[in-house]
């Protein structure tokens, strides 16, 4: 019965991180970069929403949409402003950068938002279902993260291998000089990625303060990071790699919590993921590119 | 005639620090509105009459996650300072600088920063941390440290002058098991509790020894977290519930403890959640149901809601500063280390111009049997060590305020 609360709660984390994970691996498989400020786009997101609800009393599905159009803008002016002028250059510089944009969003936010913790409400009404006389909870969030997931996942897919932007992200995903003299243009395409990527940060930030609901400026960067591992332990630039590598790392913390130790949990999920990399070294389903000499 | 140079050479000192005050008094006037220029106009004249300013400085997080502990005490520590100015006499500076709550290099530099412009107290740091890295500091400057919030056994047993106005933690830990012996005799308690901070493992180890001393049954005292991984506390719930907990202790800071009482009322787990002084705050939290935390309970030597003339008054005073905001026992922390300090100081004759080694010696005398009425207690006294001791209040959350545990 308890390992059943406990698998639930896991899923119920990994299926954030796995959200969280999409928007990571996304970026990195087109614009071969890794955004490390996505973990503060998530955030952004989460205080757009909270403001809608809570300021101007609006509901939840308009504090979405909200969220997720300031968070495409957002994107697309990060990527405009700070990652474009980098286009060429080592990849060490666009990294760096990265770093700088999330303690750029960090530190605005705390300006605007002030550090102390805002509590958000969950965007969910749903009552939790309760089974075996309340011994296994089923929050309405769980449900609506997974699910999310899932649509996020199938639409990611069908999106980069049917329509014509989306092949022109793989196209330029695997030889970008190439796709150029195609005439793709890609520039047009890695600024799309970001707006993509960052519209789904919103719904990961919405989804992830439904579940989690401490709300502070650095509130996207601890769960930013391990969707980050999630997104590698499943193979990086892979959709349905970071959905398993997501709920895998959510299950395997919940599972090291609950029978091993709460203290060493992040230990033994960072073991975990190391002896799969041994193993695996482009993750679970990583594609193994050969080298070309 | 050894004595008379080094008199001749002391005078010469504060002289020096006197005319570098002076000199970099207006630049720093310049910046601040009209309010804090007034009283720097009003001494200038009397400067020659009167004794010069004591100078009082704070080092603090005022920006940075921790922020929210660093104002409190600032803005409670500024009502008393205008308080004491406006009474005439001995008149007080006040400055503070920004450490976010960092306890490496900008703790020092803000400390340092402080030195330079000629502080003769200090009021701080914030912050455990902080004060773990400056204690020592203070210690070889001779530097007298009255912190009003930083609660670790370790910062006031650092020196003989570094006193602390707020409970260690091991002594709030104890004092939580007495009151649970005495009101929930027979609960069956867990603990979740940070081990990755020195504050709530701190209050942790001192409840655990005094519980089993008691005979408290403590059923789970392992359910743990960190820093790193503090983003979902189900798993730590899920345990206290499953060993039919009815008591949960709770000793860390509201920030988590609101995720705690959140996720507890959804799997429809209820029972009494109990909270140390860093739980204060929590019916503040933007957007927090207050209903979820209807029965808690919570150790704070503070009450923002009591009826007394001085609370209300700093209440008041307060939320005029701050744009309505409530002040949390931080603040009223802040406002009673200033009038701790001004009574010792009134009472050993120290002012502006007495040497920094000679006010620590002064207030280490008049600390060790000073007693001093504030808002965080009545009679409080401190013992040789430099740790408080006053009564431990509790409170417990009715209809979304606080009322004192019958």
């Amino acid at each position: 019965m308890q390992i059943l609360q406990y698998l639930i709660n896991g899923i119920s984390i990994g299926s954030v991180y796995a959200i969280i994970a999409l928007g990571y691996t996304m970026v990195y498989g087109i614009a071969k970069m890794l955004n490390f400020a996505h973990g503060d786009i998530i955030m952004v997101g989460a205080y757009i929403s909270f403001c809608v609800t809570s300021y101007l009393g609006l509901p939840a599905w308009v504090s979405v949409v909200a969220a997720v159009a300031v968070c495409t803008v957002l994107g697309i002016v990060i990527e405009g402003l700070a990652y474009k002028p980098l286009r060429g250059t080592p990849s060490l510089a666009v990294l760096i950068t990265a770093i700088g944009v999330s303690y750029f969003l960090q530190n605005a936010a705390q300006l605007i938002w002030s550090s102390s913790p805002k509590n958000f409400t969950s965007v969910v009404t749903m009552k939790p279902i309760s089974l075996a006389g309340g011994k296994i909870v089923i929050t309405g969030e769980v449900l609506l993260t997974v699910a999310a997931c899932i649509l996020v996942m199938v639409g990611l897919t069908l999106f980069t291998s049917k329509t014509r932007t989306g092949k022109a992200m793989r196209a330029v995903s695997e030889d970008r000089d190439a796709a150029q003299l195609m005439g793709i243009n890609v520039n047009q395409t890695i600024s799309t990625t970001f707006a993509i990527g960052s519209a789904l940060a919103a719904v990961a930030g919405v989804l992830l303060c439904s579940t989690v609901p401490t709300l502070q400026p650095t509130t996207g960067s601890m769960p930013g990071i391990r969707a980050f591992t999630a997104a590698v332990f499943g193979g990086i630039g892979s959709i349905p790699g970071a959905m398993l590598g997501g709920i895998l790392l959510g299950i395997i913390e919940t599972f090291s919590k609950a029978y091993l130790s709460t203290q060493f949990s992040d230990a033994i999920v960072f073991s975990v993921l190391i002896v799969i990399l041994l193993v695996k070294p482009a993750g679970l389903l990583g594609k193994q590119v050969q080298e070309k000499v | 005639m050894k004595k008379f140079v080094a008199m001749l050479m002391a005078a010469l000192m504060v002289l020096s620090l006197a005319a570098c005050g002076g000199s970099s008094a207006p630049a720093e006037t310049k910046a601040p509105a009209a309010a804090d220029a007034a009283p720097a106009a009003t001494e200038a004249p009397a400067a020659e009459g009167a004794a010069p300013a004591l100078k009082i400085g704070l080092t603090g997080p005022m920006t940075g996650p921790a922020s929210a502990y660093g104002l409190a005490v600032r803005g409670g520590m500024e009502i008393a300072v205008a308080e004491i100015n406006a009474k005439g006499g001995l008149q007080i500076e006040f400055k503070s600088e920004d450490d976010e709550a960092d306890g490496s290099d900008k703790a020092v530099s803000a400390y340092n920063s402080l030195k330079d412009w000629g502080m003769q107290i200090l009021a701080g740091p914030v912050t455990t941390g902080s004060s773990l890295a400056i204690a020592a500091e203070t210690v070889n400057d001779q530097i007298f440290m009255l912190t009003p919030s930083a609660s670790a056994t370790d910062v006031a047993m650092t020196g003989s002058n570094v006193f602390q106005m707020c409970f260690t933690d091991p002594n709030q830990g104890a004092s939580a098991a007495e009151l649970m012996k005495q009101k929930w005799p027979d609960a069956t308690i867990g603990v979740i509790y940070d081990s990755s901070d020195a504050y709530s493992s701190g209050v942790v180890d001192g409840f655990l020894t005094k519980a089993s001393e008691l005979g408290l049954n403590v059923a789970v005292d392992n359910a743990a977290f960190t820093a790193d991984n503090k983003a979902d506390l189900s798993t730590q719930v899920t345990q206290c519930k499953d060993a039919g907990c009815d008591l949960v202790f709770l000793p860390f800071y509201y920030t988590e403890a609101a995720q705690v009482l959140t996720y507890a009322n959804t799997v429809g787990y209820a029972p009494t959640f109990f909270g140390c002084d860093g739980m204060d705050g929590i019916l503040t939290v933007e957007g927090f149901d207050a209903k979820l935390a209807e029965g808690l309970v919570l150790m704070t030597p503070f009450d923002a809601n009591a009826t007394d003339d001085a609370t209300v008054k700093f209440v008041e005073q307060f939320k005029a500063n701050n744009g309505g905001l409530v002040p949390n026992q931080f603040a009223a922390d802040g406002y009673d280390v200033i009038y701790a300090l001004y009574n010792a100081c009134v009472a050993a004759g120290v002012d502006g111009s007495t040497p920094v080694a000679d006010v620590c010696a002064a207030l280490q005398e008049q600390f060790a049997t000073l007693t001093v009425d504030g808002l965080t207690g009545k009679g409080m006294t401190w013992d040789e060590n430099g740790m408080i001791s006053k009564a431990p209040a509790a409170m417990v959350v009715t209809d979304g305020v606080y009322v004192p545990v019958a």
